[in-house]
């Protein structure tokens, strides 16, 4: 496994965990509350848990687990749209594995399977348009998610679909931004988080420009990461080195797969086939304008919100459990009063505990009675 | 040719192949009992009668246990269903310390099944329970409409003799011992999600899956005073360990740079954001010792055909303040507790 075994090799992580231990030190002599750093990525959530990350930081350090994981901030009122859908006898709905358990108000995917549904689930868009290919006779749905780094794919999906005059393929388009999201976040009084660990997989779609505005406007250092151990130990080095300096810049730490200008072809593709939607719900941190994509006009045949009649569902988020305050590092997920009682990966109340990148599923899966007690 | 005589030259099961009726009893007779029965042609009785006086002669207790397999594809690299029903069943006698005896094997066919695939699984089985020293002596088939089953469901029961004395438990583990397994983990998982061709991974991972009826023999003579044996199928090791640790209220930790995985499995989970330690494995077992016995059980293992890359992969502790768990300790010092997955692993989006 060349590619991932040297950013998990322990020697050299060994020489990061002294590195950053001296960098905090050193801060800390400057600061009265610990440094506060925001993982952007679901994937880094999992990374720092899976690999117990934490036990070896010091305690002057503290990770914000950021919105960056799709199916957590997906609103329980779009996977009702969803269900919605796949109840209806011609369609079968297709989605990624992992939308499959997240709850809406009218239960999850998977319950809606149970009870007859016809939802399937695919590696990439590509197998949803296989599914319109093959079945002539139903109306392939395919509930798309995630931020810029599958909207390119879904957008090629359309294209493809259209230019071989596939009828029978639509979007669900739940594609989101992370940009916006990013200056919504970073536009909150109370926003308490001293540098971001960046988002590596957007950042290979969007490149590294996009994000100086957090350097620039609201002086946060900005370090775009890998998903390896090595990577997220460095990436927060490079944070500490800036707070340390004083000057807040992007920096590309993922260079081995993020080119500065991002992939342009995926880029044009998304142009051409979305644009932004005014309003954009997001589960716990309310509405960001701008932050959310449908489908232009132009390929409206390809949307199954004007293909099918559909009432959106809005239903707001369970009072109980605290994601937007999780979502936007005021609490680590254990301070949430549902944590682990009424909420937990086997009955979630909210989708941060659904998802392996989900803040709160990753701290109780890989940190479980620790926390809980 | 896939015909076969008295049964039809359509190649194919139809619904009189469940009838009752004479396509039924070739089906019987040329297929099923060509390959499981010592005596094909001798007259069939209802039921498989065995002679207590021989089983008495191996132990003193009866191990009896029952499993339905439903996979997809119904061949893979390394496998297939029947052999899975085969060693699925064989394995959960052998991990209980039993010798297995006999096999009963249930079949549902659906119409339109093609009979050389039927062949090849059965004759699979028959190959399979002669390396597990076990006979296949009883079963049934029905056929139901195509698209009522998807292609062959097969569940198999089996019986074993467990020798007086021997007392594995999965609730027998103790503080102090040390816990093994006998390869890699992970790998019929991966086989499975390869052989599904939805990933278009170009990688050949074959299944594990093997009778380990010999192996635990070979484990039990070196190490007398093994606490606990599982097969870790469904959930995978983690699953295994999981029980283990709630059913003998005891602390599991293990290391994650001894846990032997193959790279191409290492590979598939990364791509796809899952475990091996959750992985289905259908030739794999975990086995407590205790930590004097440890070292010749492990030798003894990697002696054996089945367990060359045997590994001591934890310790057993005293619970903690918060009740048994499982934790694993990773090469940077950092440890994660192992839980349960609520359900199926989904892979993630992104």
């Amino acid at each position: 496994m060349r590619f991932s075994e040297e950013f998990r090799d322990p020697a050299l992580a060994e020489k990061l965990f002294t590195e950053i231990a001296r960098t905090a030190e050193a801060l800390a002599r400057t600061r009265t509350r610990p440094i506060t750093v925001m993982e952007v990525c679901g994937g880094h959530t999992h990374t720092i848990f899976r690999y117990g990350l934490k036990d070896r930081l010091p305690d002057t350090i503290e990770f914000a687990h950021g919105p960056g994981c799709p199916v957590c901030v997906l609103p329980m009122g779009r996977i009702d749209d969803a269900i919605t859908l796949a109840r209806r006898p011609e369609v079968m709905l297709t989605t990624f594995g992992d939308a499959l358990r997240v709850p809406g108000a009218q239960g999850s995917l998977l319950q809606a399977r149970a009870a007859g549904a016809d939802i399937r689930m695919v590696y990439s868009p590509l197998d949803a348009l296989e599914l319109a290919r093959k079945n002539p006779d139903r109306e392939v749905v395919f509930f798309a998610l995630g931020f810029e780094t599958t909207a390119p794919s879904t957008a090629l999906t359309v294209l493809r679909a259209a230019r071989e005059g596939i009828k029978n393929f639509s979007l669900l388009c739940q594609h989101i931004l992370i940009v916006p999201t990013l200056r919504a976040l970073l536009e909150q009084p109370d926003f308490a988080v001293d540098g971001f660990i960046g988002p590596g997989h957007v950042a290979m779609v969007t490149g590294t420009r996009p994000y100086d505005f957090v350097a620039t406007t609201y002086n946060r250092p900005f370090v775009v990461a890998g998903f390896e151990p090595l990577d997220i130990l460095q990436s927060l080095l490079m944070v500490l080195r800036q707070l340390e300096s004083g000057q807040a810049k992007v920096e590309n730490q993922y260079a081995r797969v993020v080119p500065p200008n991002g992939n342009p072809a995926a880029l044009a593709a998304m142009r051409q086939v979305y644009e932004t939607r005014a309003d954009n719900a997001w589960r716990g941190l309310g509405n960001i304008a701008s932050s959310g994509l449908q489908l232009r006009a132009a390929w409206s045949a390809f949307d199954a919100e004007r293909r099918f009649p559909l009432t959106p569902h809005n239903v707001p988020d369970p009072a109980s459990a605290r994601c937007g305050a999780v979502l936007t590092g005021r609490i680590r997920p254990a301070e949430c009063p549902a944590f682990g009682r009424e909420c937990t990966p086997d009955a979630p109340l909210g989708a941060l505990m659904v998802s392996s990148e989900g803040a709160c599923a990753a701290c109780y899966d890989y940190e479980g009675a620790r926390q809980v007690a | 040719m896939n015909s076969i005589p008295g049964i039809g030259t359509g190649g194919r099961i139809t619904m009189a192949h469940g009838g009752g009726g004479t396509a039924m009893r070739a089906l019987i007779d040329t297929l099923f009992l060509e390959a499981f029965s010592a005596t094909p042609h001798a007259p069939q009785e209802d039921q498989a009668r065995l002679p207590l006086e021989a089983l008495a002669a191996g132990g003193d207790r009866l191990a009896f246990t029952t499993d339905s397999f439903v996979v997809e594809p119904l061949e893979f690299p390394g496998g297939n269903i029947g052999t899975l029903a085969v060693c699925g069943t064989v394995n959960d006698l052998a991990v209980g310390g039993a010798r297995p005896v006999a096999l009963s094997a249930a079949f549902i066919l659906a119409e339109g099944l093609e009979l050389a695939c039927l062949r090849r699984i059965v004759a699979s089985m028959a190959e399979c329970a002669r390396e597990a020293g076990v006979r296949i002596v009883t079963g049934d088939t029905k056929v139901v409409p195509k698209g009522a089953c998807d292609g062959l469901y097969v569940t198999t029961s089996g019986v074993g003799i467990i020798p007086a004395g021997c007392n594995i438990s999965i609730a027998a583990a103790q503080p102090g011992d040390v816990v093994l397994v006998n390869g890699t983990l992970g790998d019929h998982g991966a086989a499975i999600l390869c052989a599904r061709g939805d990933l278009a991974l170009d990688v050949a991972i074959a299944s594990d899956c093997a009778p380990l009826g010999g192996l635990v023999e070979t484990l039990l003579a070196a190490a007398p005073g093994t606490r606990s044996l599982r097969d870790a199928t469904r959930g995978g090791v983690a699953g295994v360990l999981s029980e283990l640790a709630e059913a003998s209220a005891v602390s599991l930790t293990l290391d994650e740079t001894a846990l032997p995985v193959r790279p191409e499995v290492v590979g598939v989970c990364d791509i796809l954001g899952l475990e091996p330690l959750f992985l289905a494995n259908e030739g794999k077992l975990v086995a407590v010792v205790p930590q004097t016995e440890a070292e010749t059980a492990l030798a003894a293992l990697r002696a054996h055909p089945l367990g060359r890359q045997a590994a001591a992969i934890g310790t057993v502790g005293e619970a903690g303040p918060y009740g048994p768990s499982v934790v694993l300790r990773n090469a940077f010092g950092g440890r994660r507790t192992v839980t349960m997955p609520s359900g199926e692993q989904l892979p993630r989006i992104c």
